[in-house]
């Protein structure tokens, strides 16, 4: 009896076990397919990714391109019609038809070097002061952080206040020296131009000022060598092309810079007889009368002007980058 | 001491106050732009002029909601294009750094961040004004998108460079698979350098206004249709700027004056963020 009651039990159990392990092994079976789907998924997710970041990272390419292109293809009319000679013509008469550009191509060069040279004092003078005579400190992080906010002004309100308190300024001072009165001209969007880029220098000078080794600096001070001596002949010689490079990277915005110009330089198409004298930019040109072209060939000439702008600035930013790469490394 | 050891030290202290002059007298005039621009601007804020829209010339009052109204759609689209794309292609530069597609895709991100404003303008136009039909403020907010890519491209690819390997390492040795290692992982734990190159930017194009000038163009009414001119704050402060009406200069400097403290402010809140992030690394 016992053994009979034993033996039932065994099988009963038997087969319990046996219903819960294949129910076991269904329930494992089903989270292993469950597994293989969601590591599928995964995996199809990572490719999608994978492979977006691929075309992101096209798109930038294709984005650039895209615009030399579009700039080349729409001034098109214009190079064929005027040819070479629109970068020296000296008239620009949209009503004649005459498309010369030297009268803003002129401007622009004015403008911005004037500019540059205006603003290279002070932005050294910042650029040494931060780099190596007060490089820690409250009050030289206090300038710093101005001169880096300066930067952030929108260009629009820097123009706004050149024509209230600069061009009135600049008027009273032609009244003195004996010239037009105008206010409007080359030398304000000059004065202006300075102001603006006076932060790009400045702090990427800093920046390349602070990296010159101490070694070198403590070398010349055992020597004997005076500070200025070893700002002289030791930290500039070091730093040249990185203080090359930021002013390469202020001209190509000063070239470029459009609305503050626009504003202050008096718009127009004649070749400015002195630097007091209005005049207009490439910039300005295309800000002032992009709208207002009414004939295919003058749209394709003012196009003409943002591709030459395009590659001029283009070129000086990459020579600039290359320098302060070669520097950083 | 020789009289030529005292003649070099009179030099090189000579040359220290001259540096010292030259900075002082550059940052001083600066500040007092901010100052004067603020002080211009600050009394013609109220509620009035955040209100309503502008009046036409010779009748006084007038504000410049539609201003701020289009400006706030303008840089929210713009933002939304350039946001995910930036980020994107600045993780792709910072996962591959070696690759062929990383040099060129850096290259032109370089050469992107060099183009003036204003060309960027002239192709919006080509690209989206003319095929659309006239101007929109769909376009403005792409020509501004283009402006915001290399700033973000740039910050999240160095502040992703700058997370150590063994971070990555770790989720992969977990068994994470490439897009949740960057999502998960990464991008949270350089969220605030990221974040920082995101507010940079839209302070940078929050002021640009030459190339609204033939996308987004201006409207005088309140108007929230992205396919039609809209009015942006730094076209407002062109053109009441360049405008003879006194109300008129008014009303810009009101603008100039909202513009300068936005832009300021989040300036200083982005450096705020940096410096925490730089303490934390």
């Amino acid at each position: 009896m016992e053994t009979s009651i034993d033996n039932n039990l065994i099988t009963r159990s038997e087969n319990i076990l046996e219903r819960v392990i294949t129910s076991a092994k269904i329930r494992d079976a089903v989270k292993g397919i469950k597994r293989i789907k969601r590591s599928h998924r995964q995996i199809r997710a990572e490719n999608v990714f994978r492979k977006t970041i691929v075309i992101v990272a096209l798109l930038m390419v294709v984005l650039v391109l895209g615009i030399m292109l579009t700039l080349v293809l729409q001034s098109i009319l214009s190079i064929k019609t005027t040819g070479l000679a629109y970068l020296w013509g000296k008239t620009w008469d949209p009503v004649q038809d005459i498309f010369g550009a030297y009268p803003f191509l002129l401007g622009t060069l004015l403008t911005s070097f004037l500019a540059l040279f205006i603003s290279i004092p002070f932005s050294f003078a910042v650029a040494i002061f931060l780099g190596e005579y007060y490089p820690k400190g409250w009050l030289p992080n206090l300038l710093k952080n101005t001169v880096e906010l300066i930067a952030a002004v929108p260009s629009v309100i820097y123009g706004f206040w050149g024509l209230a308190v600069l061009v009135p300024i600049v008027r009273s001072l032609e009244t003195k020296i004996n010239v037009a009165p105008i206010g409007l001209g080359i030398f304000t969007s000059s004065l202006i131009l300075a102001v603006m880029i006076i932060p790009y220098a400045a702090s990427l000078g800093q920046s390349m000022i602070k990296m010159v080794p101490a070694n070198l600096k403590e070398a010349a001070y055992s020597l004997g060598a005076t500070r200025w001596e070893v700002i002289r002949s030791v930290i500039l010689p070091y730093t040249k092309s990185g203080l090359f490079a930021g002013v390469l990277l202020s001209l190509g915005r000063a070239l470029g810079e459009t609305m503050a110009v626009t504003m202050v330089i008096g718009n127009t198409s004649l070749i400015p007889k002195s630097i007091f004298a209005p005049g207009n930019t490439m910039a300005s040109v295309i800000a002032n009368e992009f709208t207002e072209a009414d004939h295919p060939v003058y749209l394709s000439a003012l196009i003409e002007l943002g591709l030459v702008l395009f590659l001029v600035t283009v070129v000086i930013n990459m020579i600039g980058k290359r320098l302060t790469k070669k520097f950083t490394n | 001491m020789s009289v030529q050891v005292k003649y070099r030290i009179g030099k090189s202290v000579g040359f220290q106050v001259l540096t010292i002059l030259l900075s002082v007298a550059c940052v001083i005039p600066l500040i007092f732009i901010l100052i004067y621009i603020i002080q211009a601007g600050i009394t013609k804020i109220n509620w009035h002029f955040l209100t309503n829209l502008p009046k036409p010339v010779g009748e006084i009052g007038g504000g410049i909601a539609n201003a701020l109204v289009g400006s706030m759609i303008v840089i929210g689209v713009a933002s939304v294009i350039a946001i995910p794309v930036g980020i994107l292609c600045g993780i792709y530069l910072s996962e591959n750094k070696n690759s062929k597609l990383a040099y060129w895709s850096r290259l032109c991100v370089d050469i992107l961040q060099g183009v003036p404003s204003i060309v960027i303008g002239i192709v919006a136009y080509f690209w989206l004004v003319k095929p659309l039909g006239g101007f929109s403020a769909l376009s403005g907010s792409a020509a501004l998108a283009v402006m915001m890519l290399p700033i973000i491209i740039r910050s999240t690819e160095e502040t992703l460079l700058m997370l150590p390997d063994t971070l990555r390492e770790a989720a992969y040795a977990l068994g994470m698979p490439f897009h949740r290692v960057i999502l998960k992982v990464i991008i949270p734990c350089g969220i605030s350098g990221i974040l920082s190159g995101v507010m940079l930017s839209v302070a940078r194009i929050a002021g640009e206004t030459a190339p609204l000038l033939f996308t987004a163009f201006g409207n005088n009414y309140m108007a929230t249709n992205l396919t039609k001119p809209m009015e942006t704050l730094p076209h407002v402060i062109f053109t009441y700027a360049t405008s003879p009406y006194n109300e008129w200069k008014d009303l810009a400097w009101g603008a100039s004056c909202m513009l300068l403290i936005f832009v300021l402010v989040l300036n200083i809140f982005t450096k705020f963020i940096t410096r925490k992030w730089k303490v934390q690394l």
